[in-house]
């Protein structure tokens, strides 16, 4: 049975992760879960697709043989575990703990799967899918490297809105199947805390229901932030939530914020013909990329293309197009505040990042009062009351507690605090978190930038290198003639220890991970360095990224003996 | 483009190019010639000691790149530069490139600033050896600063000569006078108009909009620029069009003046490649230099029994000719020089021979740099490689435009004499033709026959003048007919 073995040798390969002594655990105090426990170490964040069709029927099979038997701890509560979101986040923290055998329901008030699934990563990404392959095709010179002829390429706007809608949906009910599929039961309607582990839900004006909880999870998340003066029309001045629909391809359109968000949008409607003016309110475009990365992405993904940009500028009004007038938008200096100039435009998108969705939450029933609209939580994401004192019970993942605003963030967030109720006593590892940019090509990243590095290691006193390789001189990424390209390693010479690393390349989103995963299990770069990668690859930009570092000492850590297999 | 990373992969000459233009004209012709193994190493090991103040020199980036912007300056007045340090980033026509310096020192001024356009070739900043000089600098700076006018060079010949495809153009600018009085007008341009404005130095401020609620679209400026808008990618063609194609460096684009005729039925139009492209651009510029040619005969016997001599060794014919102008050209600096702005002449420190080649339908010129300074066996060895990466394709930007002088040789051909165009940013050019047995009279009146070759040189008549490049082929025909020295 393959999928037995698979298990066996997983447990066997990370014996010394506590994850795993669970895992054991849980096998050997039910003979029920033996030939299931494989697919529920599977269970874990992103693999909806997985748990699809054939095997879907397996799952209620399972979750019937573990729920009463774990279930039964919670006598004296509805619930052992309630999440308010269903985003994804939520997701994670009720995958993990129904995995755990506690009796877990998840509020939402909206559609299953948040942000990232509805309005966010997801949808994006379908249109980044298409952006990419437009581009492609109308590079004329790139088509000509290969040999290829191409006739002009073109676009429906309405299919592609579709697959965007598609890809949602079908995450959505991916999502939602796996939760059923577990037996953690989906509560609709508003969550609103009540007060220590009781928690209502139902339709907003309605009496609603009332339910216990041994724990609550706040995992409400965030919606699209708008500064005052800016008008949301919805059609010509829009926020994420409304481009990705992609209603209409406008001619010329001002993005406000050259963020993460902006920068993926100014992908995908360049590509489908858009001209693209940034309005960045600091001195810099891309801020929050490492430096050097932004500066080359700077030179890939905005001067040759049809955007423009002004920096430095506050966007102090946004009028949405009417009365046959285009969508003006007044700029300010951003410290004088004086106006700046004007920009007459198709349309507008903002945007300046997103606020924490806290509203109709109940906060004010245990006393918790938000910091700028975030929950105030702790290192295990235990919420802080306003006499600075945990509030038992009561824990906030994701954007609501803005520690780091991403998807997988907050996932990771979620089973840590399951992690933490059970009594392990986890903590989340932020810089250990990668981070991408759809682009194309893609910036990814994860731990310090080069100046965040350079400020500890002048506090802390150790030394600081960089290594970079390029990715010209990568065979698959010429052989896909993406040569453009850079990755970065900032690192401890004296100990090999990795602070960060940025890629900006084809594929760097994926080539992350050998970085990120590095760094949560603290491994050193003379021991990674020796790792073999596939030749030819793209890996292979972080092999002789690896390779290139100069660590001062040579001896890998104590133990490792080489097995001969 | 972080170009410390470039040195290390495939395309590490490219930061070497750059750095090239880093060496310095304060002086030139200190240099010894040394039968080094490693010329370049010595070369700069040499030049350290002699230049105390160097000018940093636009870059030429690309083939087609006549002018850069600097984008920004990575670092200050007074900053301390390793070599190998990225100290500007430059803009030109296809990328932004990081340019490293190649000395330590102290960048004492800054003389083009941020934003600012200046020719290639044209100094942007001096680079001190110790603080002392500083000062120094900085003097020169302010007084070349306010000497040279390096922002605005007059694009003027090239937007007026792509005007007859454009009859918009003329009805535009009296519109845009006339509708509108009411005070300062804004200006509305989407981006890419914006940036094809710049690209092809259209004044914005003349385009009148025909877009959406008046703005200035992509099209309106390519109407203005006198480009057919036919491509929306925005590819960066240069606009002049000549209908003949150039050949080699002898033909003259006569066709580019009258306007376009009918196509004859049964022709077929070709666009031209990026070379033919560049081809094209480079010889209607040359129009802009009043040039003048001066012929000299050369009796090739020696040279000949020379060349037999040599040729197992691997030298070949080009190898000893551009040996020959480059030695010549060291007696009379003022035919290595050119006219950059009109009002000056540029020295060049070293000896660049640029060598024509006609290669797969284009033309190109490959340099032997310090000409007069390598061996005969090291510049055919030299010129054997450059040949290779022509045609591979693979030439580095300063491997072919980093030339000082060129010569074109016809010879092979059993041309007997022909007429070069000068090539912008050279001062001369010299067209060799044939070597012919051919009865000669020596000066006591005795006939004998000699192989005579005739060699023909134009020159920017700015700054050379006919004495000048009479006394420069004086001497080459001396080092021809008494070739010894060319193996020295």
């Amino acid at each position: 049975m393959s999928s037995l073995s698979l298990w066996i040798s997983s447990s066997v390969a990370v014996t010394a992760r506590s994850e795993s002594d669970h895992r054991l655990r849980l096998l050997s105090s039910s003979s029920a879960t033996i030939a299931t426990s494989p697919a529920l170490h599977f269970c874990c964040l992103r693999t909806e697709a997985l748990k699809l069709g054939a095997k879907s029927n397996r799952w209620k099979v399972v979750a019937a043989a573990v729920a009463p038997q774990n279930g039964s701890a919670s006598d004296e509560f509805d619930y052992n575990l309630v999440i308010i979101g269903a985003g994804v986040g939520g997701h994670g923290a009720a995958l993990h703990a129904a995995e755990k055998g506690w009796k877990t329901a998840i509020i939402e008030g909206d559609v299953v799967g948040g942000t990232c699934v509805n309005r966010g990563c997801v949808p994006s990404k379908a249109l980044l899918a298409v952006s990419g392959r437009m581009r492609e095709l109308q590079d004329e010179h790139h088509m000509k490297a290969f040999g290829l002829q191409v006739a002009a390429a073109g676009y429906d706007r309405q299919g592609v809105a579709d697959h965007a809608n598609n890809l949602a949906s079908k995450i959505r009910s991916n999502l939602t199947n796996s939760l059923k599929g577990l037996g953690v039961d989906i509560l609709e309607g508003v969550g609103t805390i009540l007060g220590p582990q009781k928690v209502k839900y139902g339709k907003v004006g309605s009496s609603g229901n009332v339910i216990t909880a041994k724990d609550i999870i706040i995992a409400t998340g965030s919606v699209p932030f708008v500064p005052k003066g800016v008008e949301v029309d919805g059609k010509t001045v829009i926020t994420s939530d409304q481009a990705l629909k992609l209603e209409f391809v406008p001619d010329w359109i001002a993005i406000v914020g050259s963020g993460y968000i902006g920068l993926e949008f100014s992908d995908v409607y360049t590509a489908l013909g858009s001209e693209v003016t940034f309005v960045e309110a600091l001195d810099q475009l891309m801020p929050g990329f490492d430096p050097e990365i932004g500066k080359l992405a700077q030179r890939v993904l905005i001067n040759p293309r049809k955007i423009d940009y002004y920096t430095g500028v506050f966007a102090s009004k946004i009028t949405p197009a009417k009365d046959g007038k285009p969508v003006i938008i007044d700029l300010i200096d951003a410290k004088t505040k004086e106006p700046k100039d004007t920009l007459e435009v198709d349309a507008a998108l903002i945007a300046t990042g997103r606020a924490p969705f806290t509203k109709g939450l109940g906060l004010e029933n245990i006393r918790v009062e938000t910091q700028r609209g975030f929950v105030p939580v702790d290192e295990h994401m235990q919420v802080i009351d306003v006499d600075g004192k945990l509030v038992p019970h009561v824990y906030c993942i994701g954007d609501a507690n803005g520690k780091m605003m991403l998807a997988h963030a907050a996932s990771a967030q979620g089973i840590s605090v399951v992690e933490q109720i059970s009594g392990k006593g986890n903590v989340v590892n932020h810089l250990s978190i990668p981070a991408a940019c759809f682009t194309h090509p893609e910036i990814s990243m994860v731990g310090l930038t080069e100046p965040q590095a350079r400020e500890k290691a002048e506090k802390e006193g150790f030394e600081v290198s960089v290594a970079k390789t390029s990715f010209k001189a990568n065979t698959k990424a010429l052989a896909e003639n993406e040569g453009e390209g850079l990755a970065k390693l900032i690192y401890r010479p004296d100990n090999g220890e990795i602070l960060g690393v940025h890629i900006f390349g084809l594929h760097a989103a994926d080539l992350i991970h050998e970085a990120s995963n590095a760094i949560a299990l603290g491994t050193r770069i003379q021991d990674i360095k020796f790792a073999v990668h596939a030749h030819p690859t793209l890996s292979e930009v972080l092999d002789e990224l690896f390779k290139s570092a100069k660590v001062k000492i040579n001896t890998s850590s104590p133990g490792v003996a080489p097995v001969t297999v | 483009m972080a170009s410390p990373l470039l040195s290390r992969v495939s395309i590490s000459n490219a930061t070497a190019g750059n750095t090239i233009s880093f060496s310095s004209s304060v002086s030139n012709g200190l240099l010894w010639r040394r039968s080094a193994a490693f010329p370049d190493k010595s070369r700069r090991k040499v030049s350290t000691v002699q230049a105390k103040i160097r000018e940093i020199f636009m870059p030429a980036l690309s083939s087609t790149m006549t002018e850069g912007k600097i984008v920004s300056w990575i670092k200050s007045e007074g900053d301390v530069l390793s070599k190998g340090e990225s100290v500007v980033v430059v803009e030109s026509d296809k990328a932004d490139m990081d340019v490293e310096t190649f000395y330590d020192g102290i960048l004492a001024a800054i003389v083009v600033g941020d934003g600012e356009v200046a020719p290639v070739g044209a100094p942007i900043g001096l680079l001190a050896e110790t603080e002392e000089e500083i000062a120094e600098a900085k003097a020169k700076a302010s007084k070349s600063g306010s000497s040279a006018p390096p922002p605005p060079p007059p694009p003027a010949p090239a937007a007026a000569s792509a005007s007859p495809a454009a009859p918009a153009v003329a009805p535009a600018k009296s519109a845009a006078s006339a509708p509108v009085p009411d005070g300062p007008k804004k200006i509305v341009a989407t981006p890419f108009a914006k940036k094809l404005a710049k690209q092809h130095k259209v004044d914005i401020g003349s385009v009148v909009g025909t877009g959406p609620f008046g703005r200035i679209t992509p099209a309106d400026v390519e109407a203005a620029a006198g480009i057919s808008p036919s491509k929306s990618t925005g590819v960066n063609e240069v606009s002049p069009v000549a209908a003949a194609p150039a050949p080699v460096a002898a033909a003259a684009p006569k066709a580019a003046a009258s306007p376009a005729p009918p196509p004859i039925p049964g022709s077929t139009v070709v666009p031209f490649t990026t070379m033919q492209a560049a081809v094209s651009k480079n010889m209607v510029e040359s129009l802009s230099v009043p040039t003048f040619r001066v012929g000299y005969p050369v009796l090739t016997d020696k040279l000949d029994a020379l060349y037999e001599k040599v040729k197992p060794k691997g030298v070949t014919m080009t190898a000893l000719l551009a040996k020959a102008a480059a030695m010549a050209l060291a007696q009379h600096p003022v035919v290595n020089a050119s006219c950059k702005d009109g009002k000056s002449f540029t020295y060049n420190s070293s000896i660049n021979i640029a060598v024509a080649v006609a290669i797969n339908g284009g033309l190109i010129t490959p340099v032997l740099q310090d000409a007069d300074k390598l061996d005969l066996y090291l510049l055919s060895q030299k010129w054997k490689e450059l040949v290779e990466k022509a045609r591979a394709k693979q030439l580095q930007a300063h491997e072919y435009n980093s030339g000082t002088f060129t010569l074109s040789n016809l010879g092979m051909f059993g041309v007997d004499r022909f007429d070069a165009i000068l090539p912008p940013g050279q001062g001369a050019i010299m067209a060799v033709g044939a070597s012919k047995p051919t009865v000669v009279t020596d000066k006591d009146g005795f006939f004998s026959v000699k192989s005579k070759m005739l060699v023909n040189v134009t020159a920017d008549h700015r700054i050379i003048y006919g004495a000048d490049l009479a006394a420069f082929l004086q001497t080459f025909a001396k080092i021809v007919e008494n070739p010894e020295s060319l193996t020295l």
